[in-house]
């Protein structure tokens, strides 16, 4: 374990809300505004977290719980997950299967929390999200099954740390499956374009959005805190499949991977300026394709 | 005999002999005293469940594994009961929650003053008799008459509520169900005996060539209990219309009989075919899958935590079947996680969904309806049971830090293993890993409907607003088993090595050797401690950053309308519908829906209602049909007793002849 890995998770915690950042800059200049600044999610959480709160009467505990529950179970995902070459702060075997389900459970307190309301639109929110989570979930532990056999291994950090240029030259064709059914999945498990608009103020059309409209103050910053994380989690599977090679020096192995996710954002925002949102009902077929894609990519190690 | 087995078996003994004179006591003293009818019920059974626990507990950690016989003047039986690994691994949950849902239904039944109890607790501690005594049975014959009693108690107590058509109706099915899985039963118990030329399982010997007939037997039969689709027709019937405690302990601990009947056939079969894995591990599957499906489109409480089950029987048997499959291709790593995940599973089952159907149970006690549409609001009025079903909630779905994470990550573990190797076992293993993996998406959709509408938002009828919190002795069951819960997933690294004999006798010894060690890292346990601690630490943050600043209560926001109402929530069935919709071609639901219609509406309705497949599709024609070609056998049943007194003479005069003859 080297150092790299152990301050991975508070380099995370740090630059997280500048993917957002980027994002919307990118975005801004397809769309040929100026946009908001880089550093607008920081300037968004400091109000946050100054603020005095409003609470519903219906609510209960469980959704005061839900935010934090779900900020905690992405630090514990951040301690699980290597970042390009740099291996994970804590790494066995079958962690994979840890991170999906402390996602799960992130998903579960959310959408508890969103129900606690008694508002129609939370709930709608909270049913779209455990539908799509149905056909995330498989698709996501059948691309790390593709990467497990292709590293001979169950544990996240050997798994991507095995991913070396050679290695990803002869694996070209399972490279690329995977990464576009893991870019899919990234962008729809951060509710991002196509499968959901962040910008819309429309309720009836989003997904994450809606589950939090009563969320106010201290437990919105968690809640954006915990969104910018997702994308680093999420974006840290996708960048360590196609970075190749590692430089040997876990500090430029850091750097290397936040200029990843950073890439990662920058298109993102380039899917986000080109592509439309696509119908809700459309978004399982998304899904399944995602999976269908990770599947090909698992049968290709078979050869 | 060791001085050990001695106290061992005397403790077990004791412990039935409680049980059965507890529940005799109670059945006496029912018409005379009904205060005194409990305590003597309610009591046998705890400290009998006690001094079950002690005993299995001690035998699993020394790793006891020892037969004790008693005359018994049954023609080709022995009352042999016998204590090893696997045995006693399965005593256990049954134990913990037997004792505990005694305890529970001291409350539950409080308002029931007048309805006599005796009857209840007589069949109660009989079925806990019946359910130790299948699971210690060494020889087939008691085995079988054990498998009765356990049948018939359970029976009786589903249609404990007389006046209910509905639980009459459930506990017909029941009792056809259940007869049909114990006429394989004899059947297998018969050709077992006579090839191995008596019936106790030591001497057991399957027919050559007939192994993989046999097993196939015992998992119709078995499965029959089990509730492995398509034989769980009587599951979702019969678990809801018993009262709760009873549901719980059916759903809870007597399927796994079924379970253990499985287990235990491979562990006298030894060596069975291939196929039988792979045929186990696609069971699995599909009770899996179709068993959360159905369960999603629900809206009793209590009959979506049965099909619940169906689901997490389908859980046992993926893991039972990766075990199988390791045993019959020779990888013991996989043998070992197969095994040891689906048998943690069988723990894990039995304290999740009897805390669920005892949460069930107290929310139908405190409101009257099961109907999920009409509750809601119910987390702010029964706090205690609000929080201890969002545990179990969590927990069957698999997710950490609760126990049914472990037993899942056992399962997973053995599927990844295979999906790194070659050939047909690393298909069988993502097939796992998939059936699993949407399981556990479908398992949060239905648990966070299920906990989500009827304890979060605000009540959606009177019944529910006059809800009140349960009494102590129906709480403290409840928080004990959500504190088992969190404890075997904080601790499961531990639990696991204990019931590493168990699974050495189904997996091999060698086994055990082979699979990773620990099976469950330690650090994992660390991880989600560190995940609990970190949740506290972020609500002491949040508390401080709040103090000095304005912390006000207002409506959720309305969007501007002004006059929200309650019957504007999302409904159970409107959360659901995405995904129901999406499977309506299994799922086939009776919808009947009436338009507002004319100028001023006067009404409109929606009512949907979601059938069991297996029930209409398979069974209902097949009985259908058998009902048809037995008719002609009417003309036999006249009505008359001295005709059935004449059969009876007559089949005796056949048997002799036949006797004579031999």
């Amino acid at each position: 374990m080297n150092a790299a890995a152990m301050i991975h998770p508070l380099v995370a915690l740090a630059l997280a809300p500048l993917l957002p950042g980027v994002i919307n800059r990118v975005k801004a200049f397809f769309a040929g505004r100026t946009g908001p600044p880089l550093l607008q999610a920081y300037i968004d959480l400091w109000k946050l977290f100054r603020k005095g709160a409003v609470y519903s009467r219906t609510t209960t505990w469980v959704f005061r719980a839900g935010p934090l529950v779900n900020f905690a179970c992405l630090l514990a995902a951040l301690v699980l997950v290597p970042l390009g070459r740099v291996p994970a702060a804590v790494s066995f075997a079958g962690d994979l299967v840890l991170l999906a389900y402390l996602l799960g459970l992130g998903r579960f307190a959310t959408v508890a929390a969103a129900l606690d309301t008694g508002s129609s639109f939370e709930g709608m929110g909270a049913s779209r999200e455990v539908q799509f989570a149905v056909f995330a979930e498989p698709a996501l532990l059948i691309g790390l099954a593709a990467l497990a056999r292709h590293a001979q291994s169950l544990s996240l950090s050997p798994i991507y740390g095995g991913l070396s240029a050679a290695a990803w030259a002869g694996a070209l064709p399972m490279v690329c499956l995977l990464g576009t059914g893991l870019f899919v999945l990234f962008l729809a498990e951060n509710c991002r374009i196509p499968v959901d608009d962040p910008n819309t103020h429309l309720e009836l059309t989003m997904i994450h959005e809606v589950m939090v409209l009563d969320h106010g103050s201290v437990d919105l910053g968690f809640v954006l805190w915990g969104s910018y994380l997702k994308l680093w989690v999420l974006g840290a599977l996708w960048v360590g499949l196609v970075l190749p090679g590692s430089s040997g020096q876990p500090a430029l192995d850091l750097v290397a991977g936040v200029a990843g996710l950073l890439g990662l954002a920058v298109l993102t925002g380039i899917v986000e300026s080109v592509t439309a949102r696509v119908r809700l009902l459309r978004v399982p077929q998304l899904l399944v394709g995602a999976g269908v894609l990770c599947t090909l990519g698992l049968l290709l190690t078979f050869r | 005999m060791p001085l050990q087995g001695v106290y061992l078996f005397g403790l077990l003994f004791g412990a039935l002999i409680v049980l059965a004179g507890s529940g005799l006591g109670a059945l006496w003293a029912g018409r005379r005293s009904e205060r005194l009818a409990v305590a003597l019920g309610a009591g046998g059974a705890v400290v009998a469940c006690a001094a079950g626990l002690v005993v299995a507990m001690a035998s699993l950690v020394v790793r006891f594994d020892k037969v004790a016989a008693l005359p018994w003047s049954m023609p080709y039986g022995q009352f042999q009961l016998g204590l090893d690994p696997l045995s006693a691994f399965f005593l256990i949950p049954l134990f913990v929650l037997s004792g505990l849902a005694a305890v529970y239904a001291i409350g539950y039944f409080r308002p029931w003053a007048g309805r006599n109890p005796g009857r209840f607790w007589f069949f109660y501690n009989m079925l806990v008799v019946g359910m130790a005594l299948v699971l210690t049975a060494r020889n087939g014959v008691l085995f079988l008459v054990a498998w009765e009693v356990m049948s018939l108690a359970s029976f009786f107590l589903v249609v404990f509520d007389e006046g209910d058509v509905g639980a009459r109706d459930a506990g017909w099915t029941y009792l056809v169900a259940t007869h049909i899985g114990t006429a394989f039963l004899i059947a297998l118990f018969l050709l077992l005996g006579r090839a191995g030329g008596s019936q106790d399982f030591a001497a057991y010997a399957a027919p050559a060539g007939w192994t993989g007939g046999l097993f196939l037997m015992a998992l119709i039969g078995f499965g029959t209990k089990a509730g492995l689709f398509p034989l769980h027709v009587w599951l979702p019937e019969a678990h809801p219309a018993a009262p709760s405690p009873v549901s719980a302990v059916m759903s809870g601990v007597m399927i796994k009989t079924g379970i253990y009947g499985i287990v235990r056939m491979l562990a006298i079969l030894e060596k069975v075919p291939g196929w039988c894995g792979w045929l186990v591990l696609g069971v699995g599957a599909v009770s899996g899958i179709l068993g959360v499906l159905f369960a999603l489109a629900q809206h009793d409480l209590k009959r979506l935590l049965a099909y619940h089950s169906v689901e997490n029987i389908g859980i046992i048997a993926l893991g039972i079947g990766l075990g199988m499959l390791g045993v019959h291709y020779g990888v013991p790593a996989l043998a070992a996680l197969g095994f040891a995940g689906g048998l943690l599973h069988v723990l894990n089952h039995a304290l999740f969904k009897g805390l669920l159907f005892l949460g069930a149970g107290a929310v139908a006690h405190a409101t009257g309806t099961r109907n999920i549409e009409r509750l809601g609001g119910l987390l702010k009025r029964m706090p205690w049971t609000g929080a201890a079903f969002l545990a179990g909630a969590v927990a069957i779905c698999g997710l950490p830090p609760f126990n049914g994470f472990a037993s899942e990550f056992l399962i997973y573990l053995g599927a990844y293993r295979t999906i790194l190797g070659h050939g047909l076992l690393a298909a069988g293993g993502l097939a796992v890993v998939v059936s699993l993996a949407l399981i556990g998406g479908l398992a949060v959709a239905c648990f966070t409907k299920a906990f989500g509408i009827v304890f979060l938002g605000e009540p959606r009828s009177p019944a529910a607003i006059g809800a009140h919190e349960a009494d102590a002795t129906m709480r403290w069951p409840m928080a004990i088993l959500a504190t088992l819960c969190l404890g075997i997933g904080l601790a499961a690294g531990a639990v696991v090595r204990l019931l590493a004999p168990a699974v050495a006798q189904l997996a091999g010894p060698a086994a055990m050797v082979d699979a990773p060690s620990p099976m469950i890292p330690s650090v994992v346990g660390l991880l989600l401690l560190a995940l609990i601690a970190l949740v506290w630490g972020l609500a002491v943050l949040r508390r401080r950053m709040l103090v000095g600043r304005p912390v006000r209560e207002t409506v959720t926001w309305d969007c501007g309308y002004a006059a929200p109402a309650v019957r504007m929530q999302y409904t159970a069935t409107g959360y659901a519908q995405p995904l129901t919709h999406g499977a309506n071609s299994i799922l086939r639901p009776h919808m009947d829906t009436q338009l507002p219609d004319g100028i001023y509406p006067a009404s409109a309705s929606f009512e949907s209602h979601t059938p069991d497949m297996a029930r209409e599709k398979l069974f209902a024609p097949l009985f259908e049909r058998a009902a048809g070609w037995l008719g002609r056998l009417r003309w036999l049943q006249q009505g008359r007793v001295h005709f059935y007194i004449l059969y009876i003479v007559v089949v005796l005069m056949v048997l002799l002849a036949w006797a004579v003859r031999s």
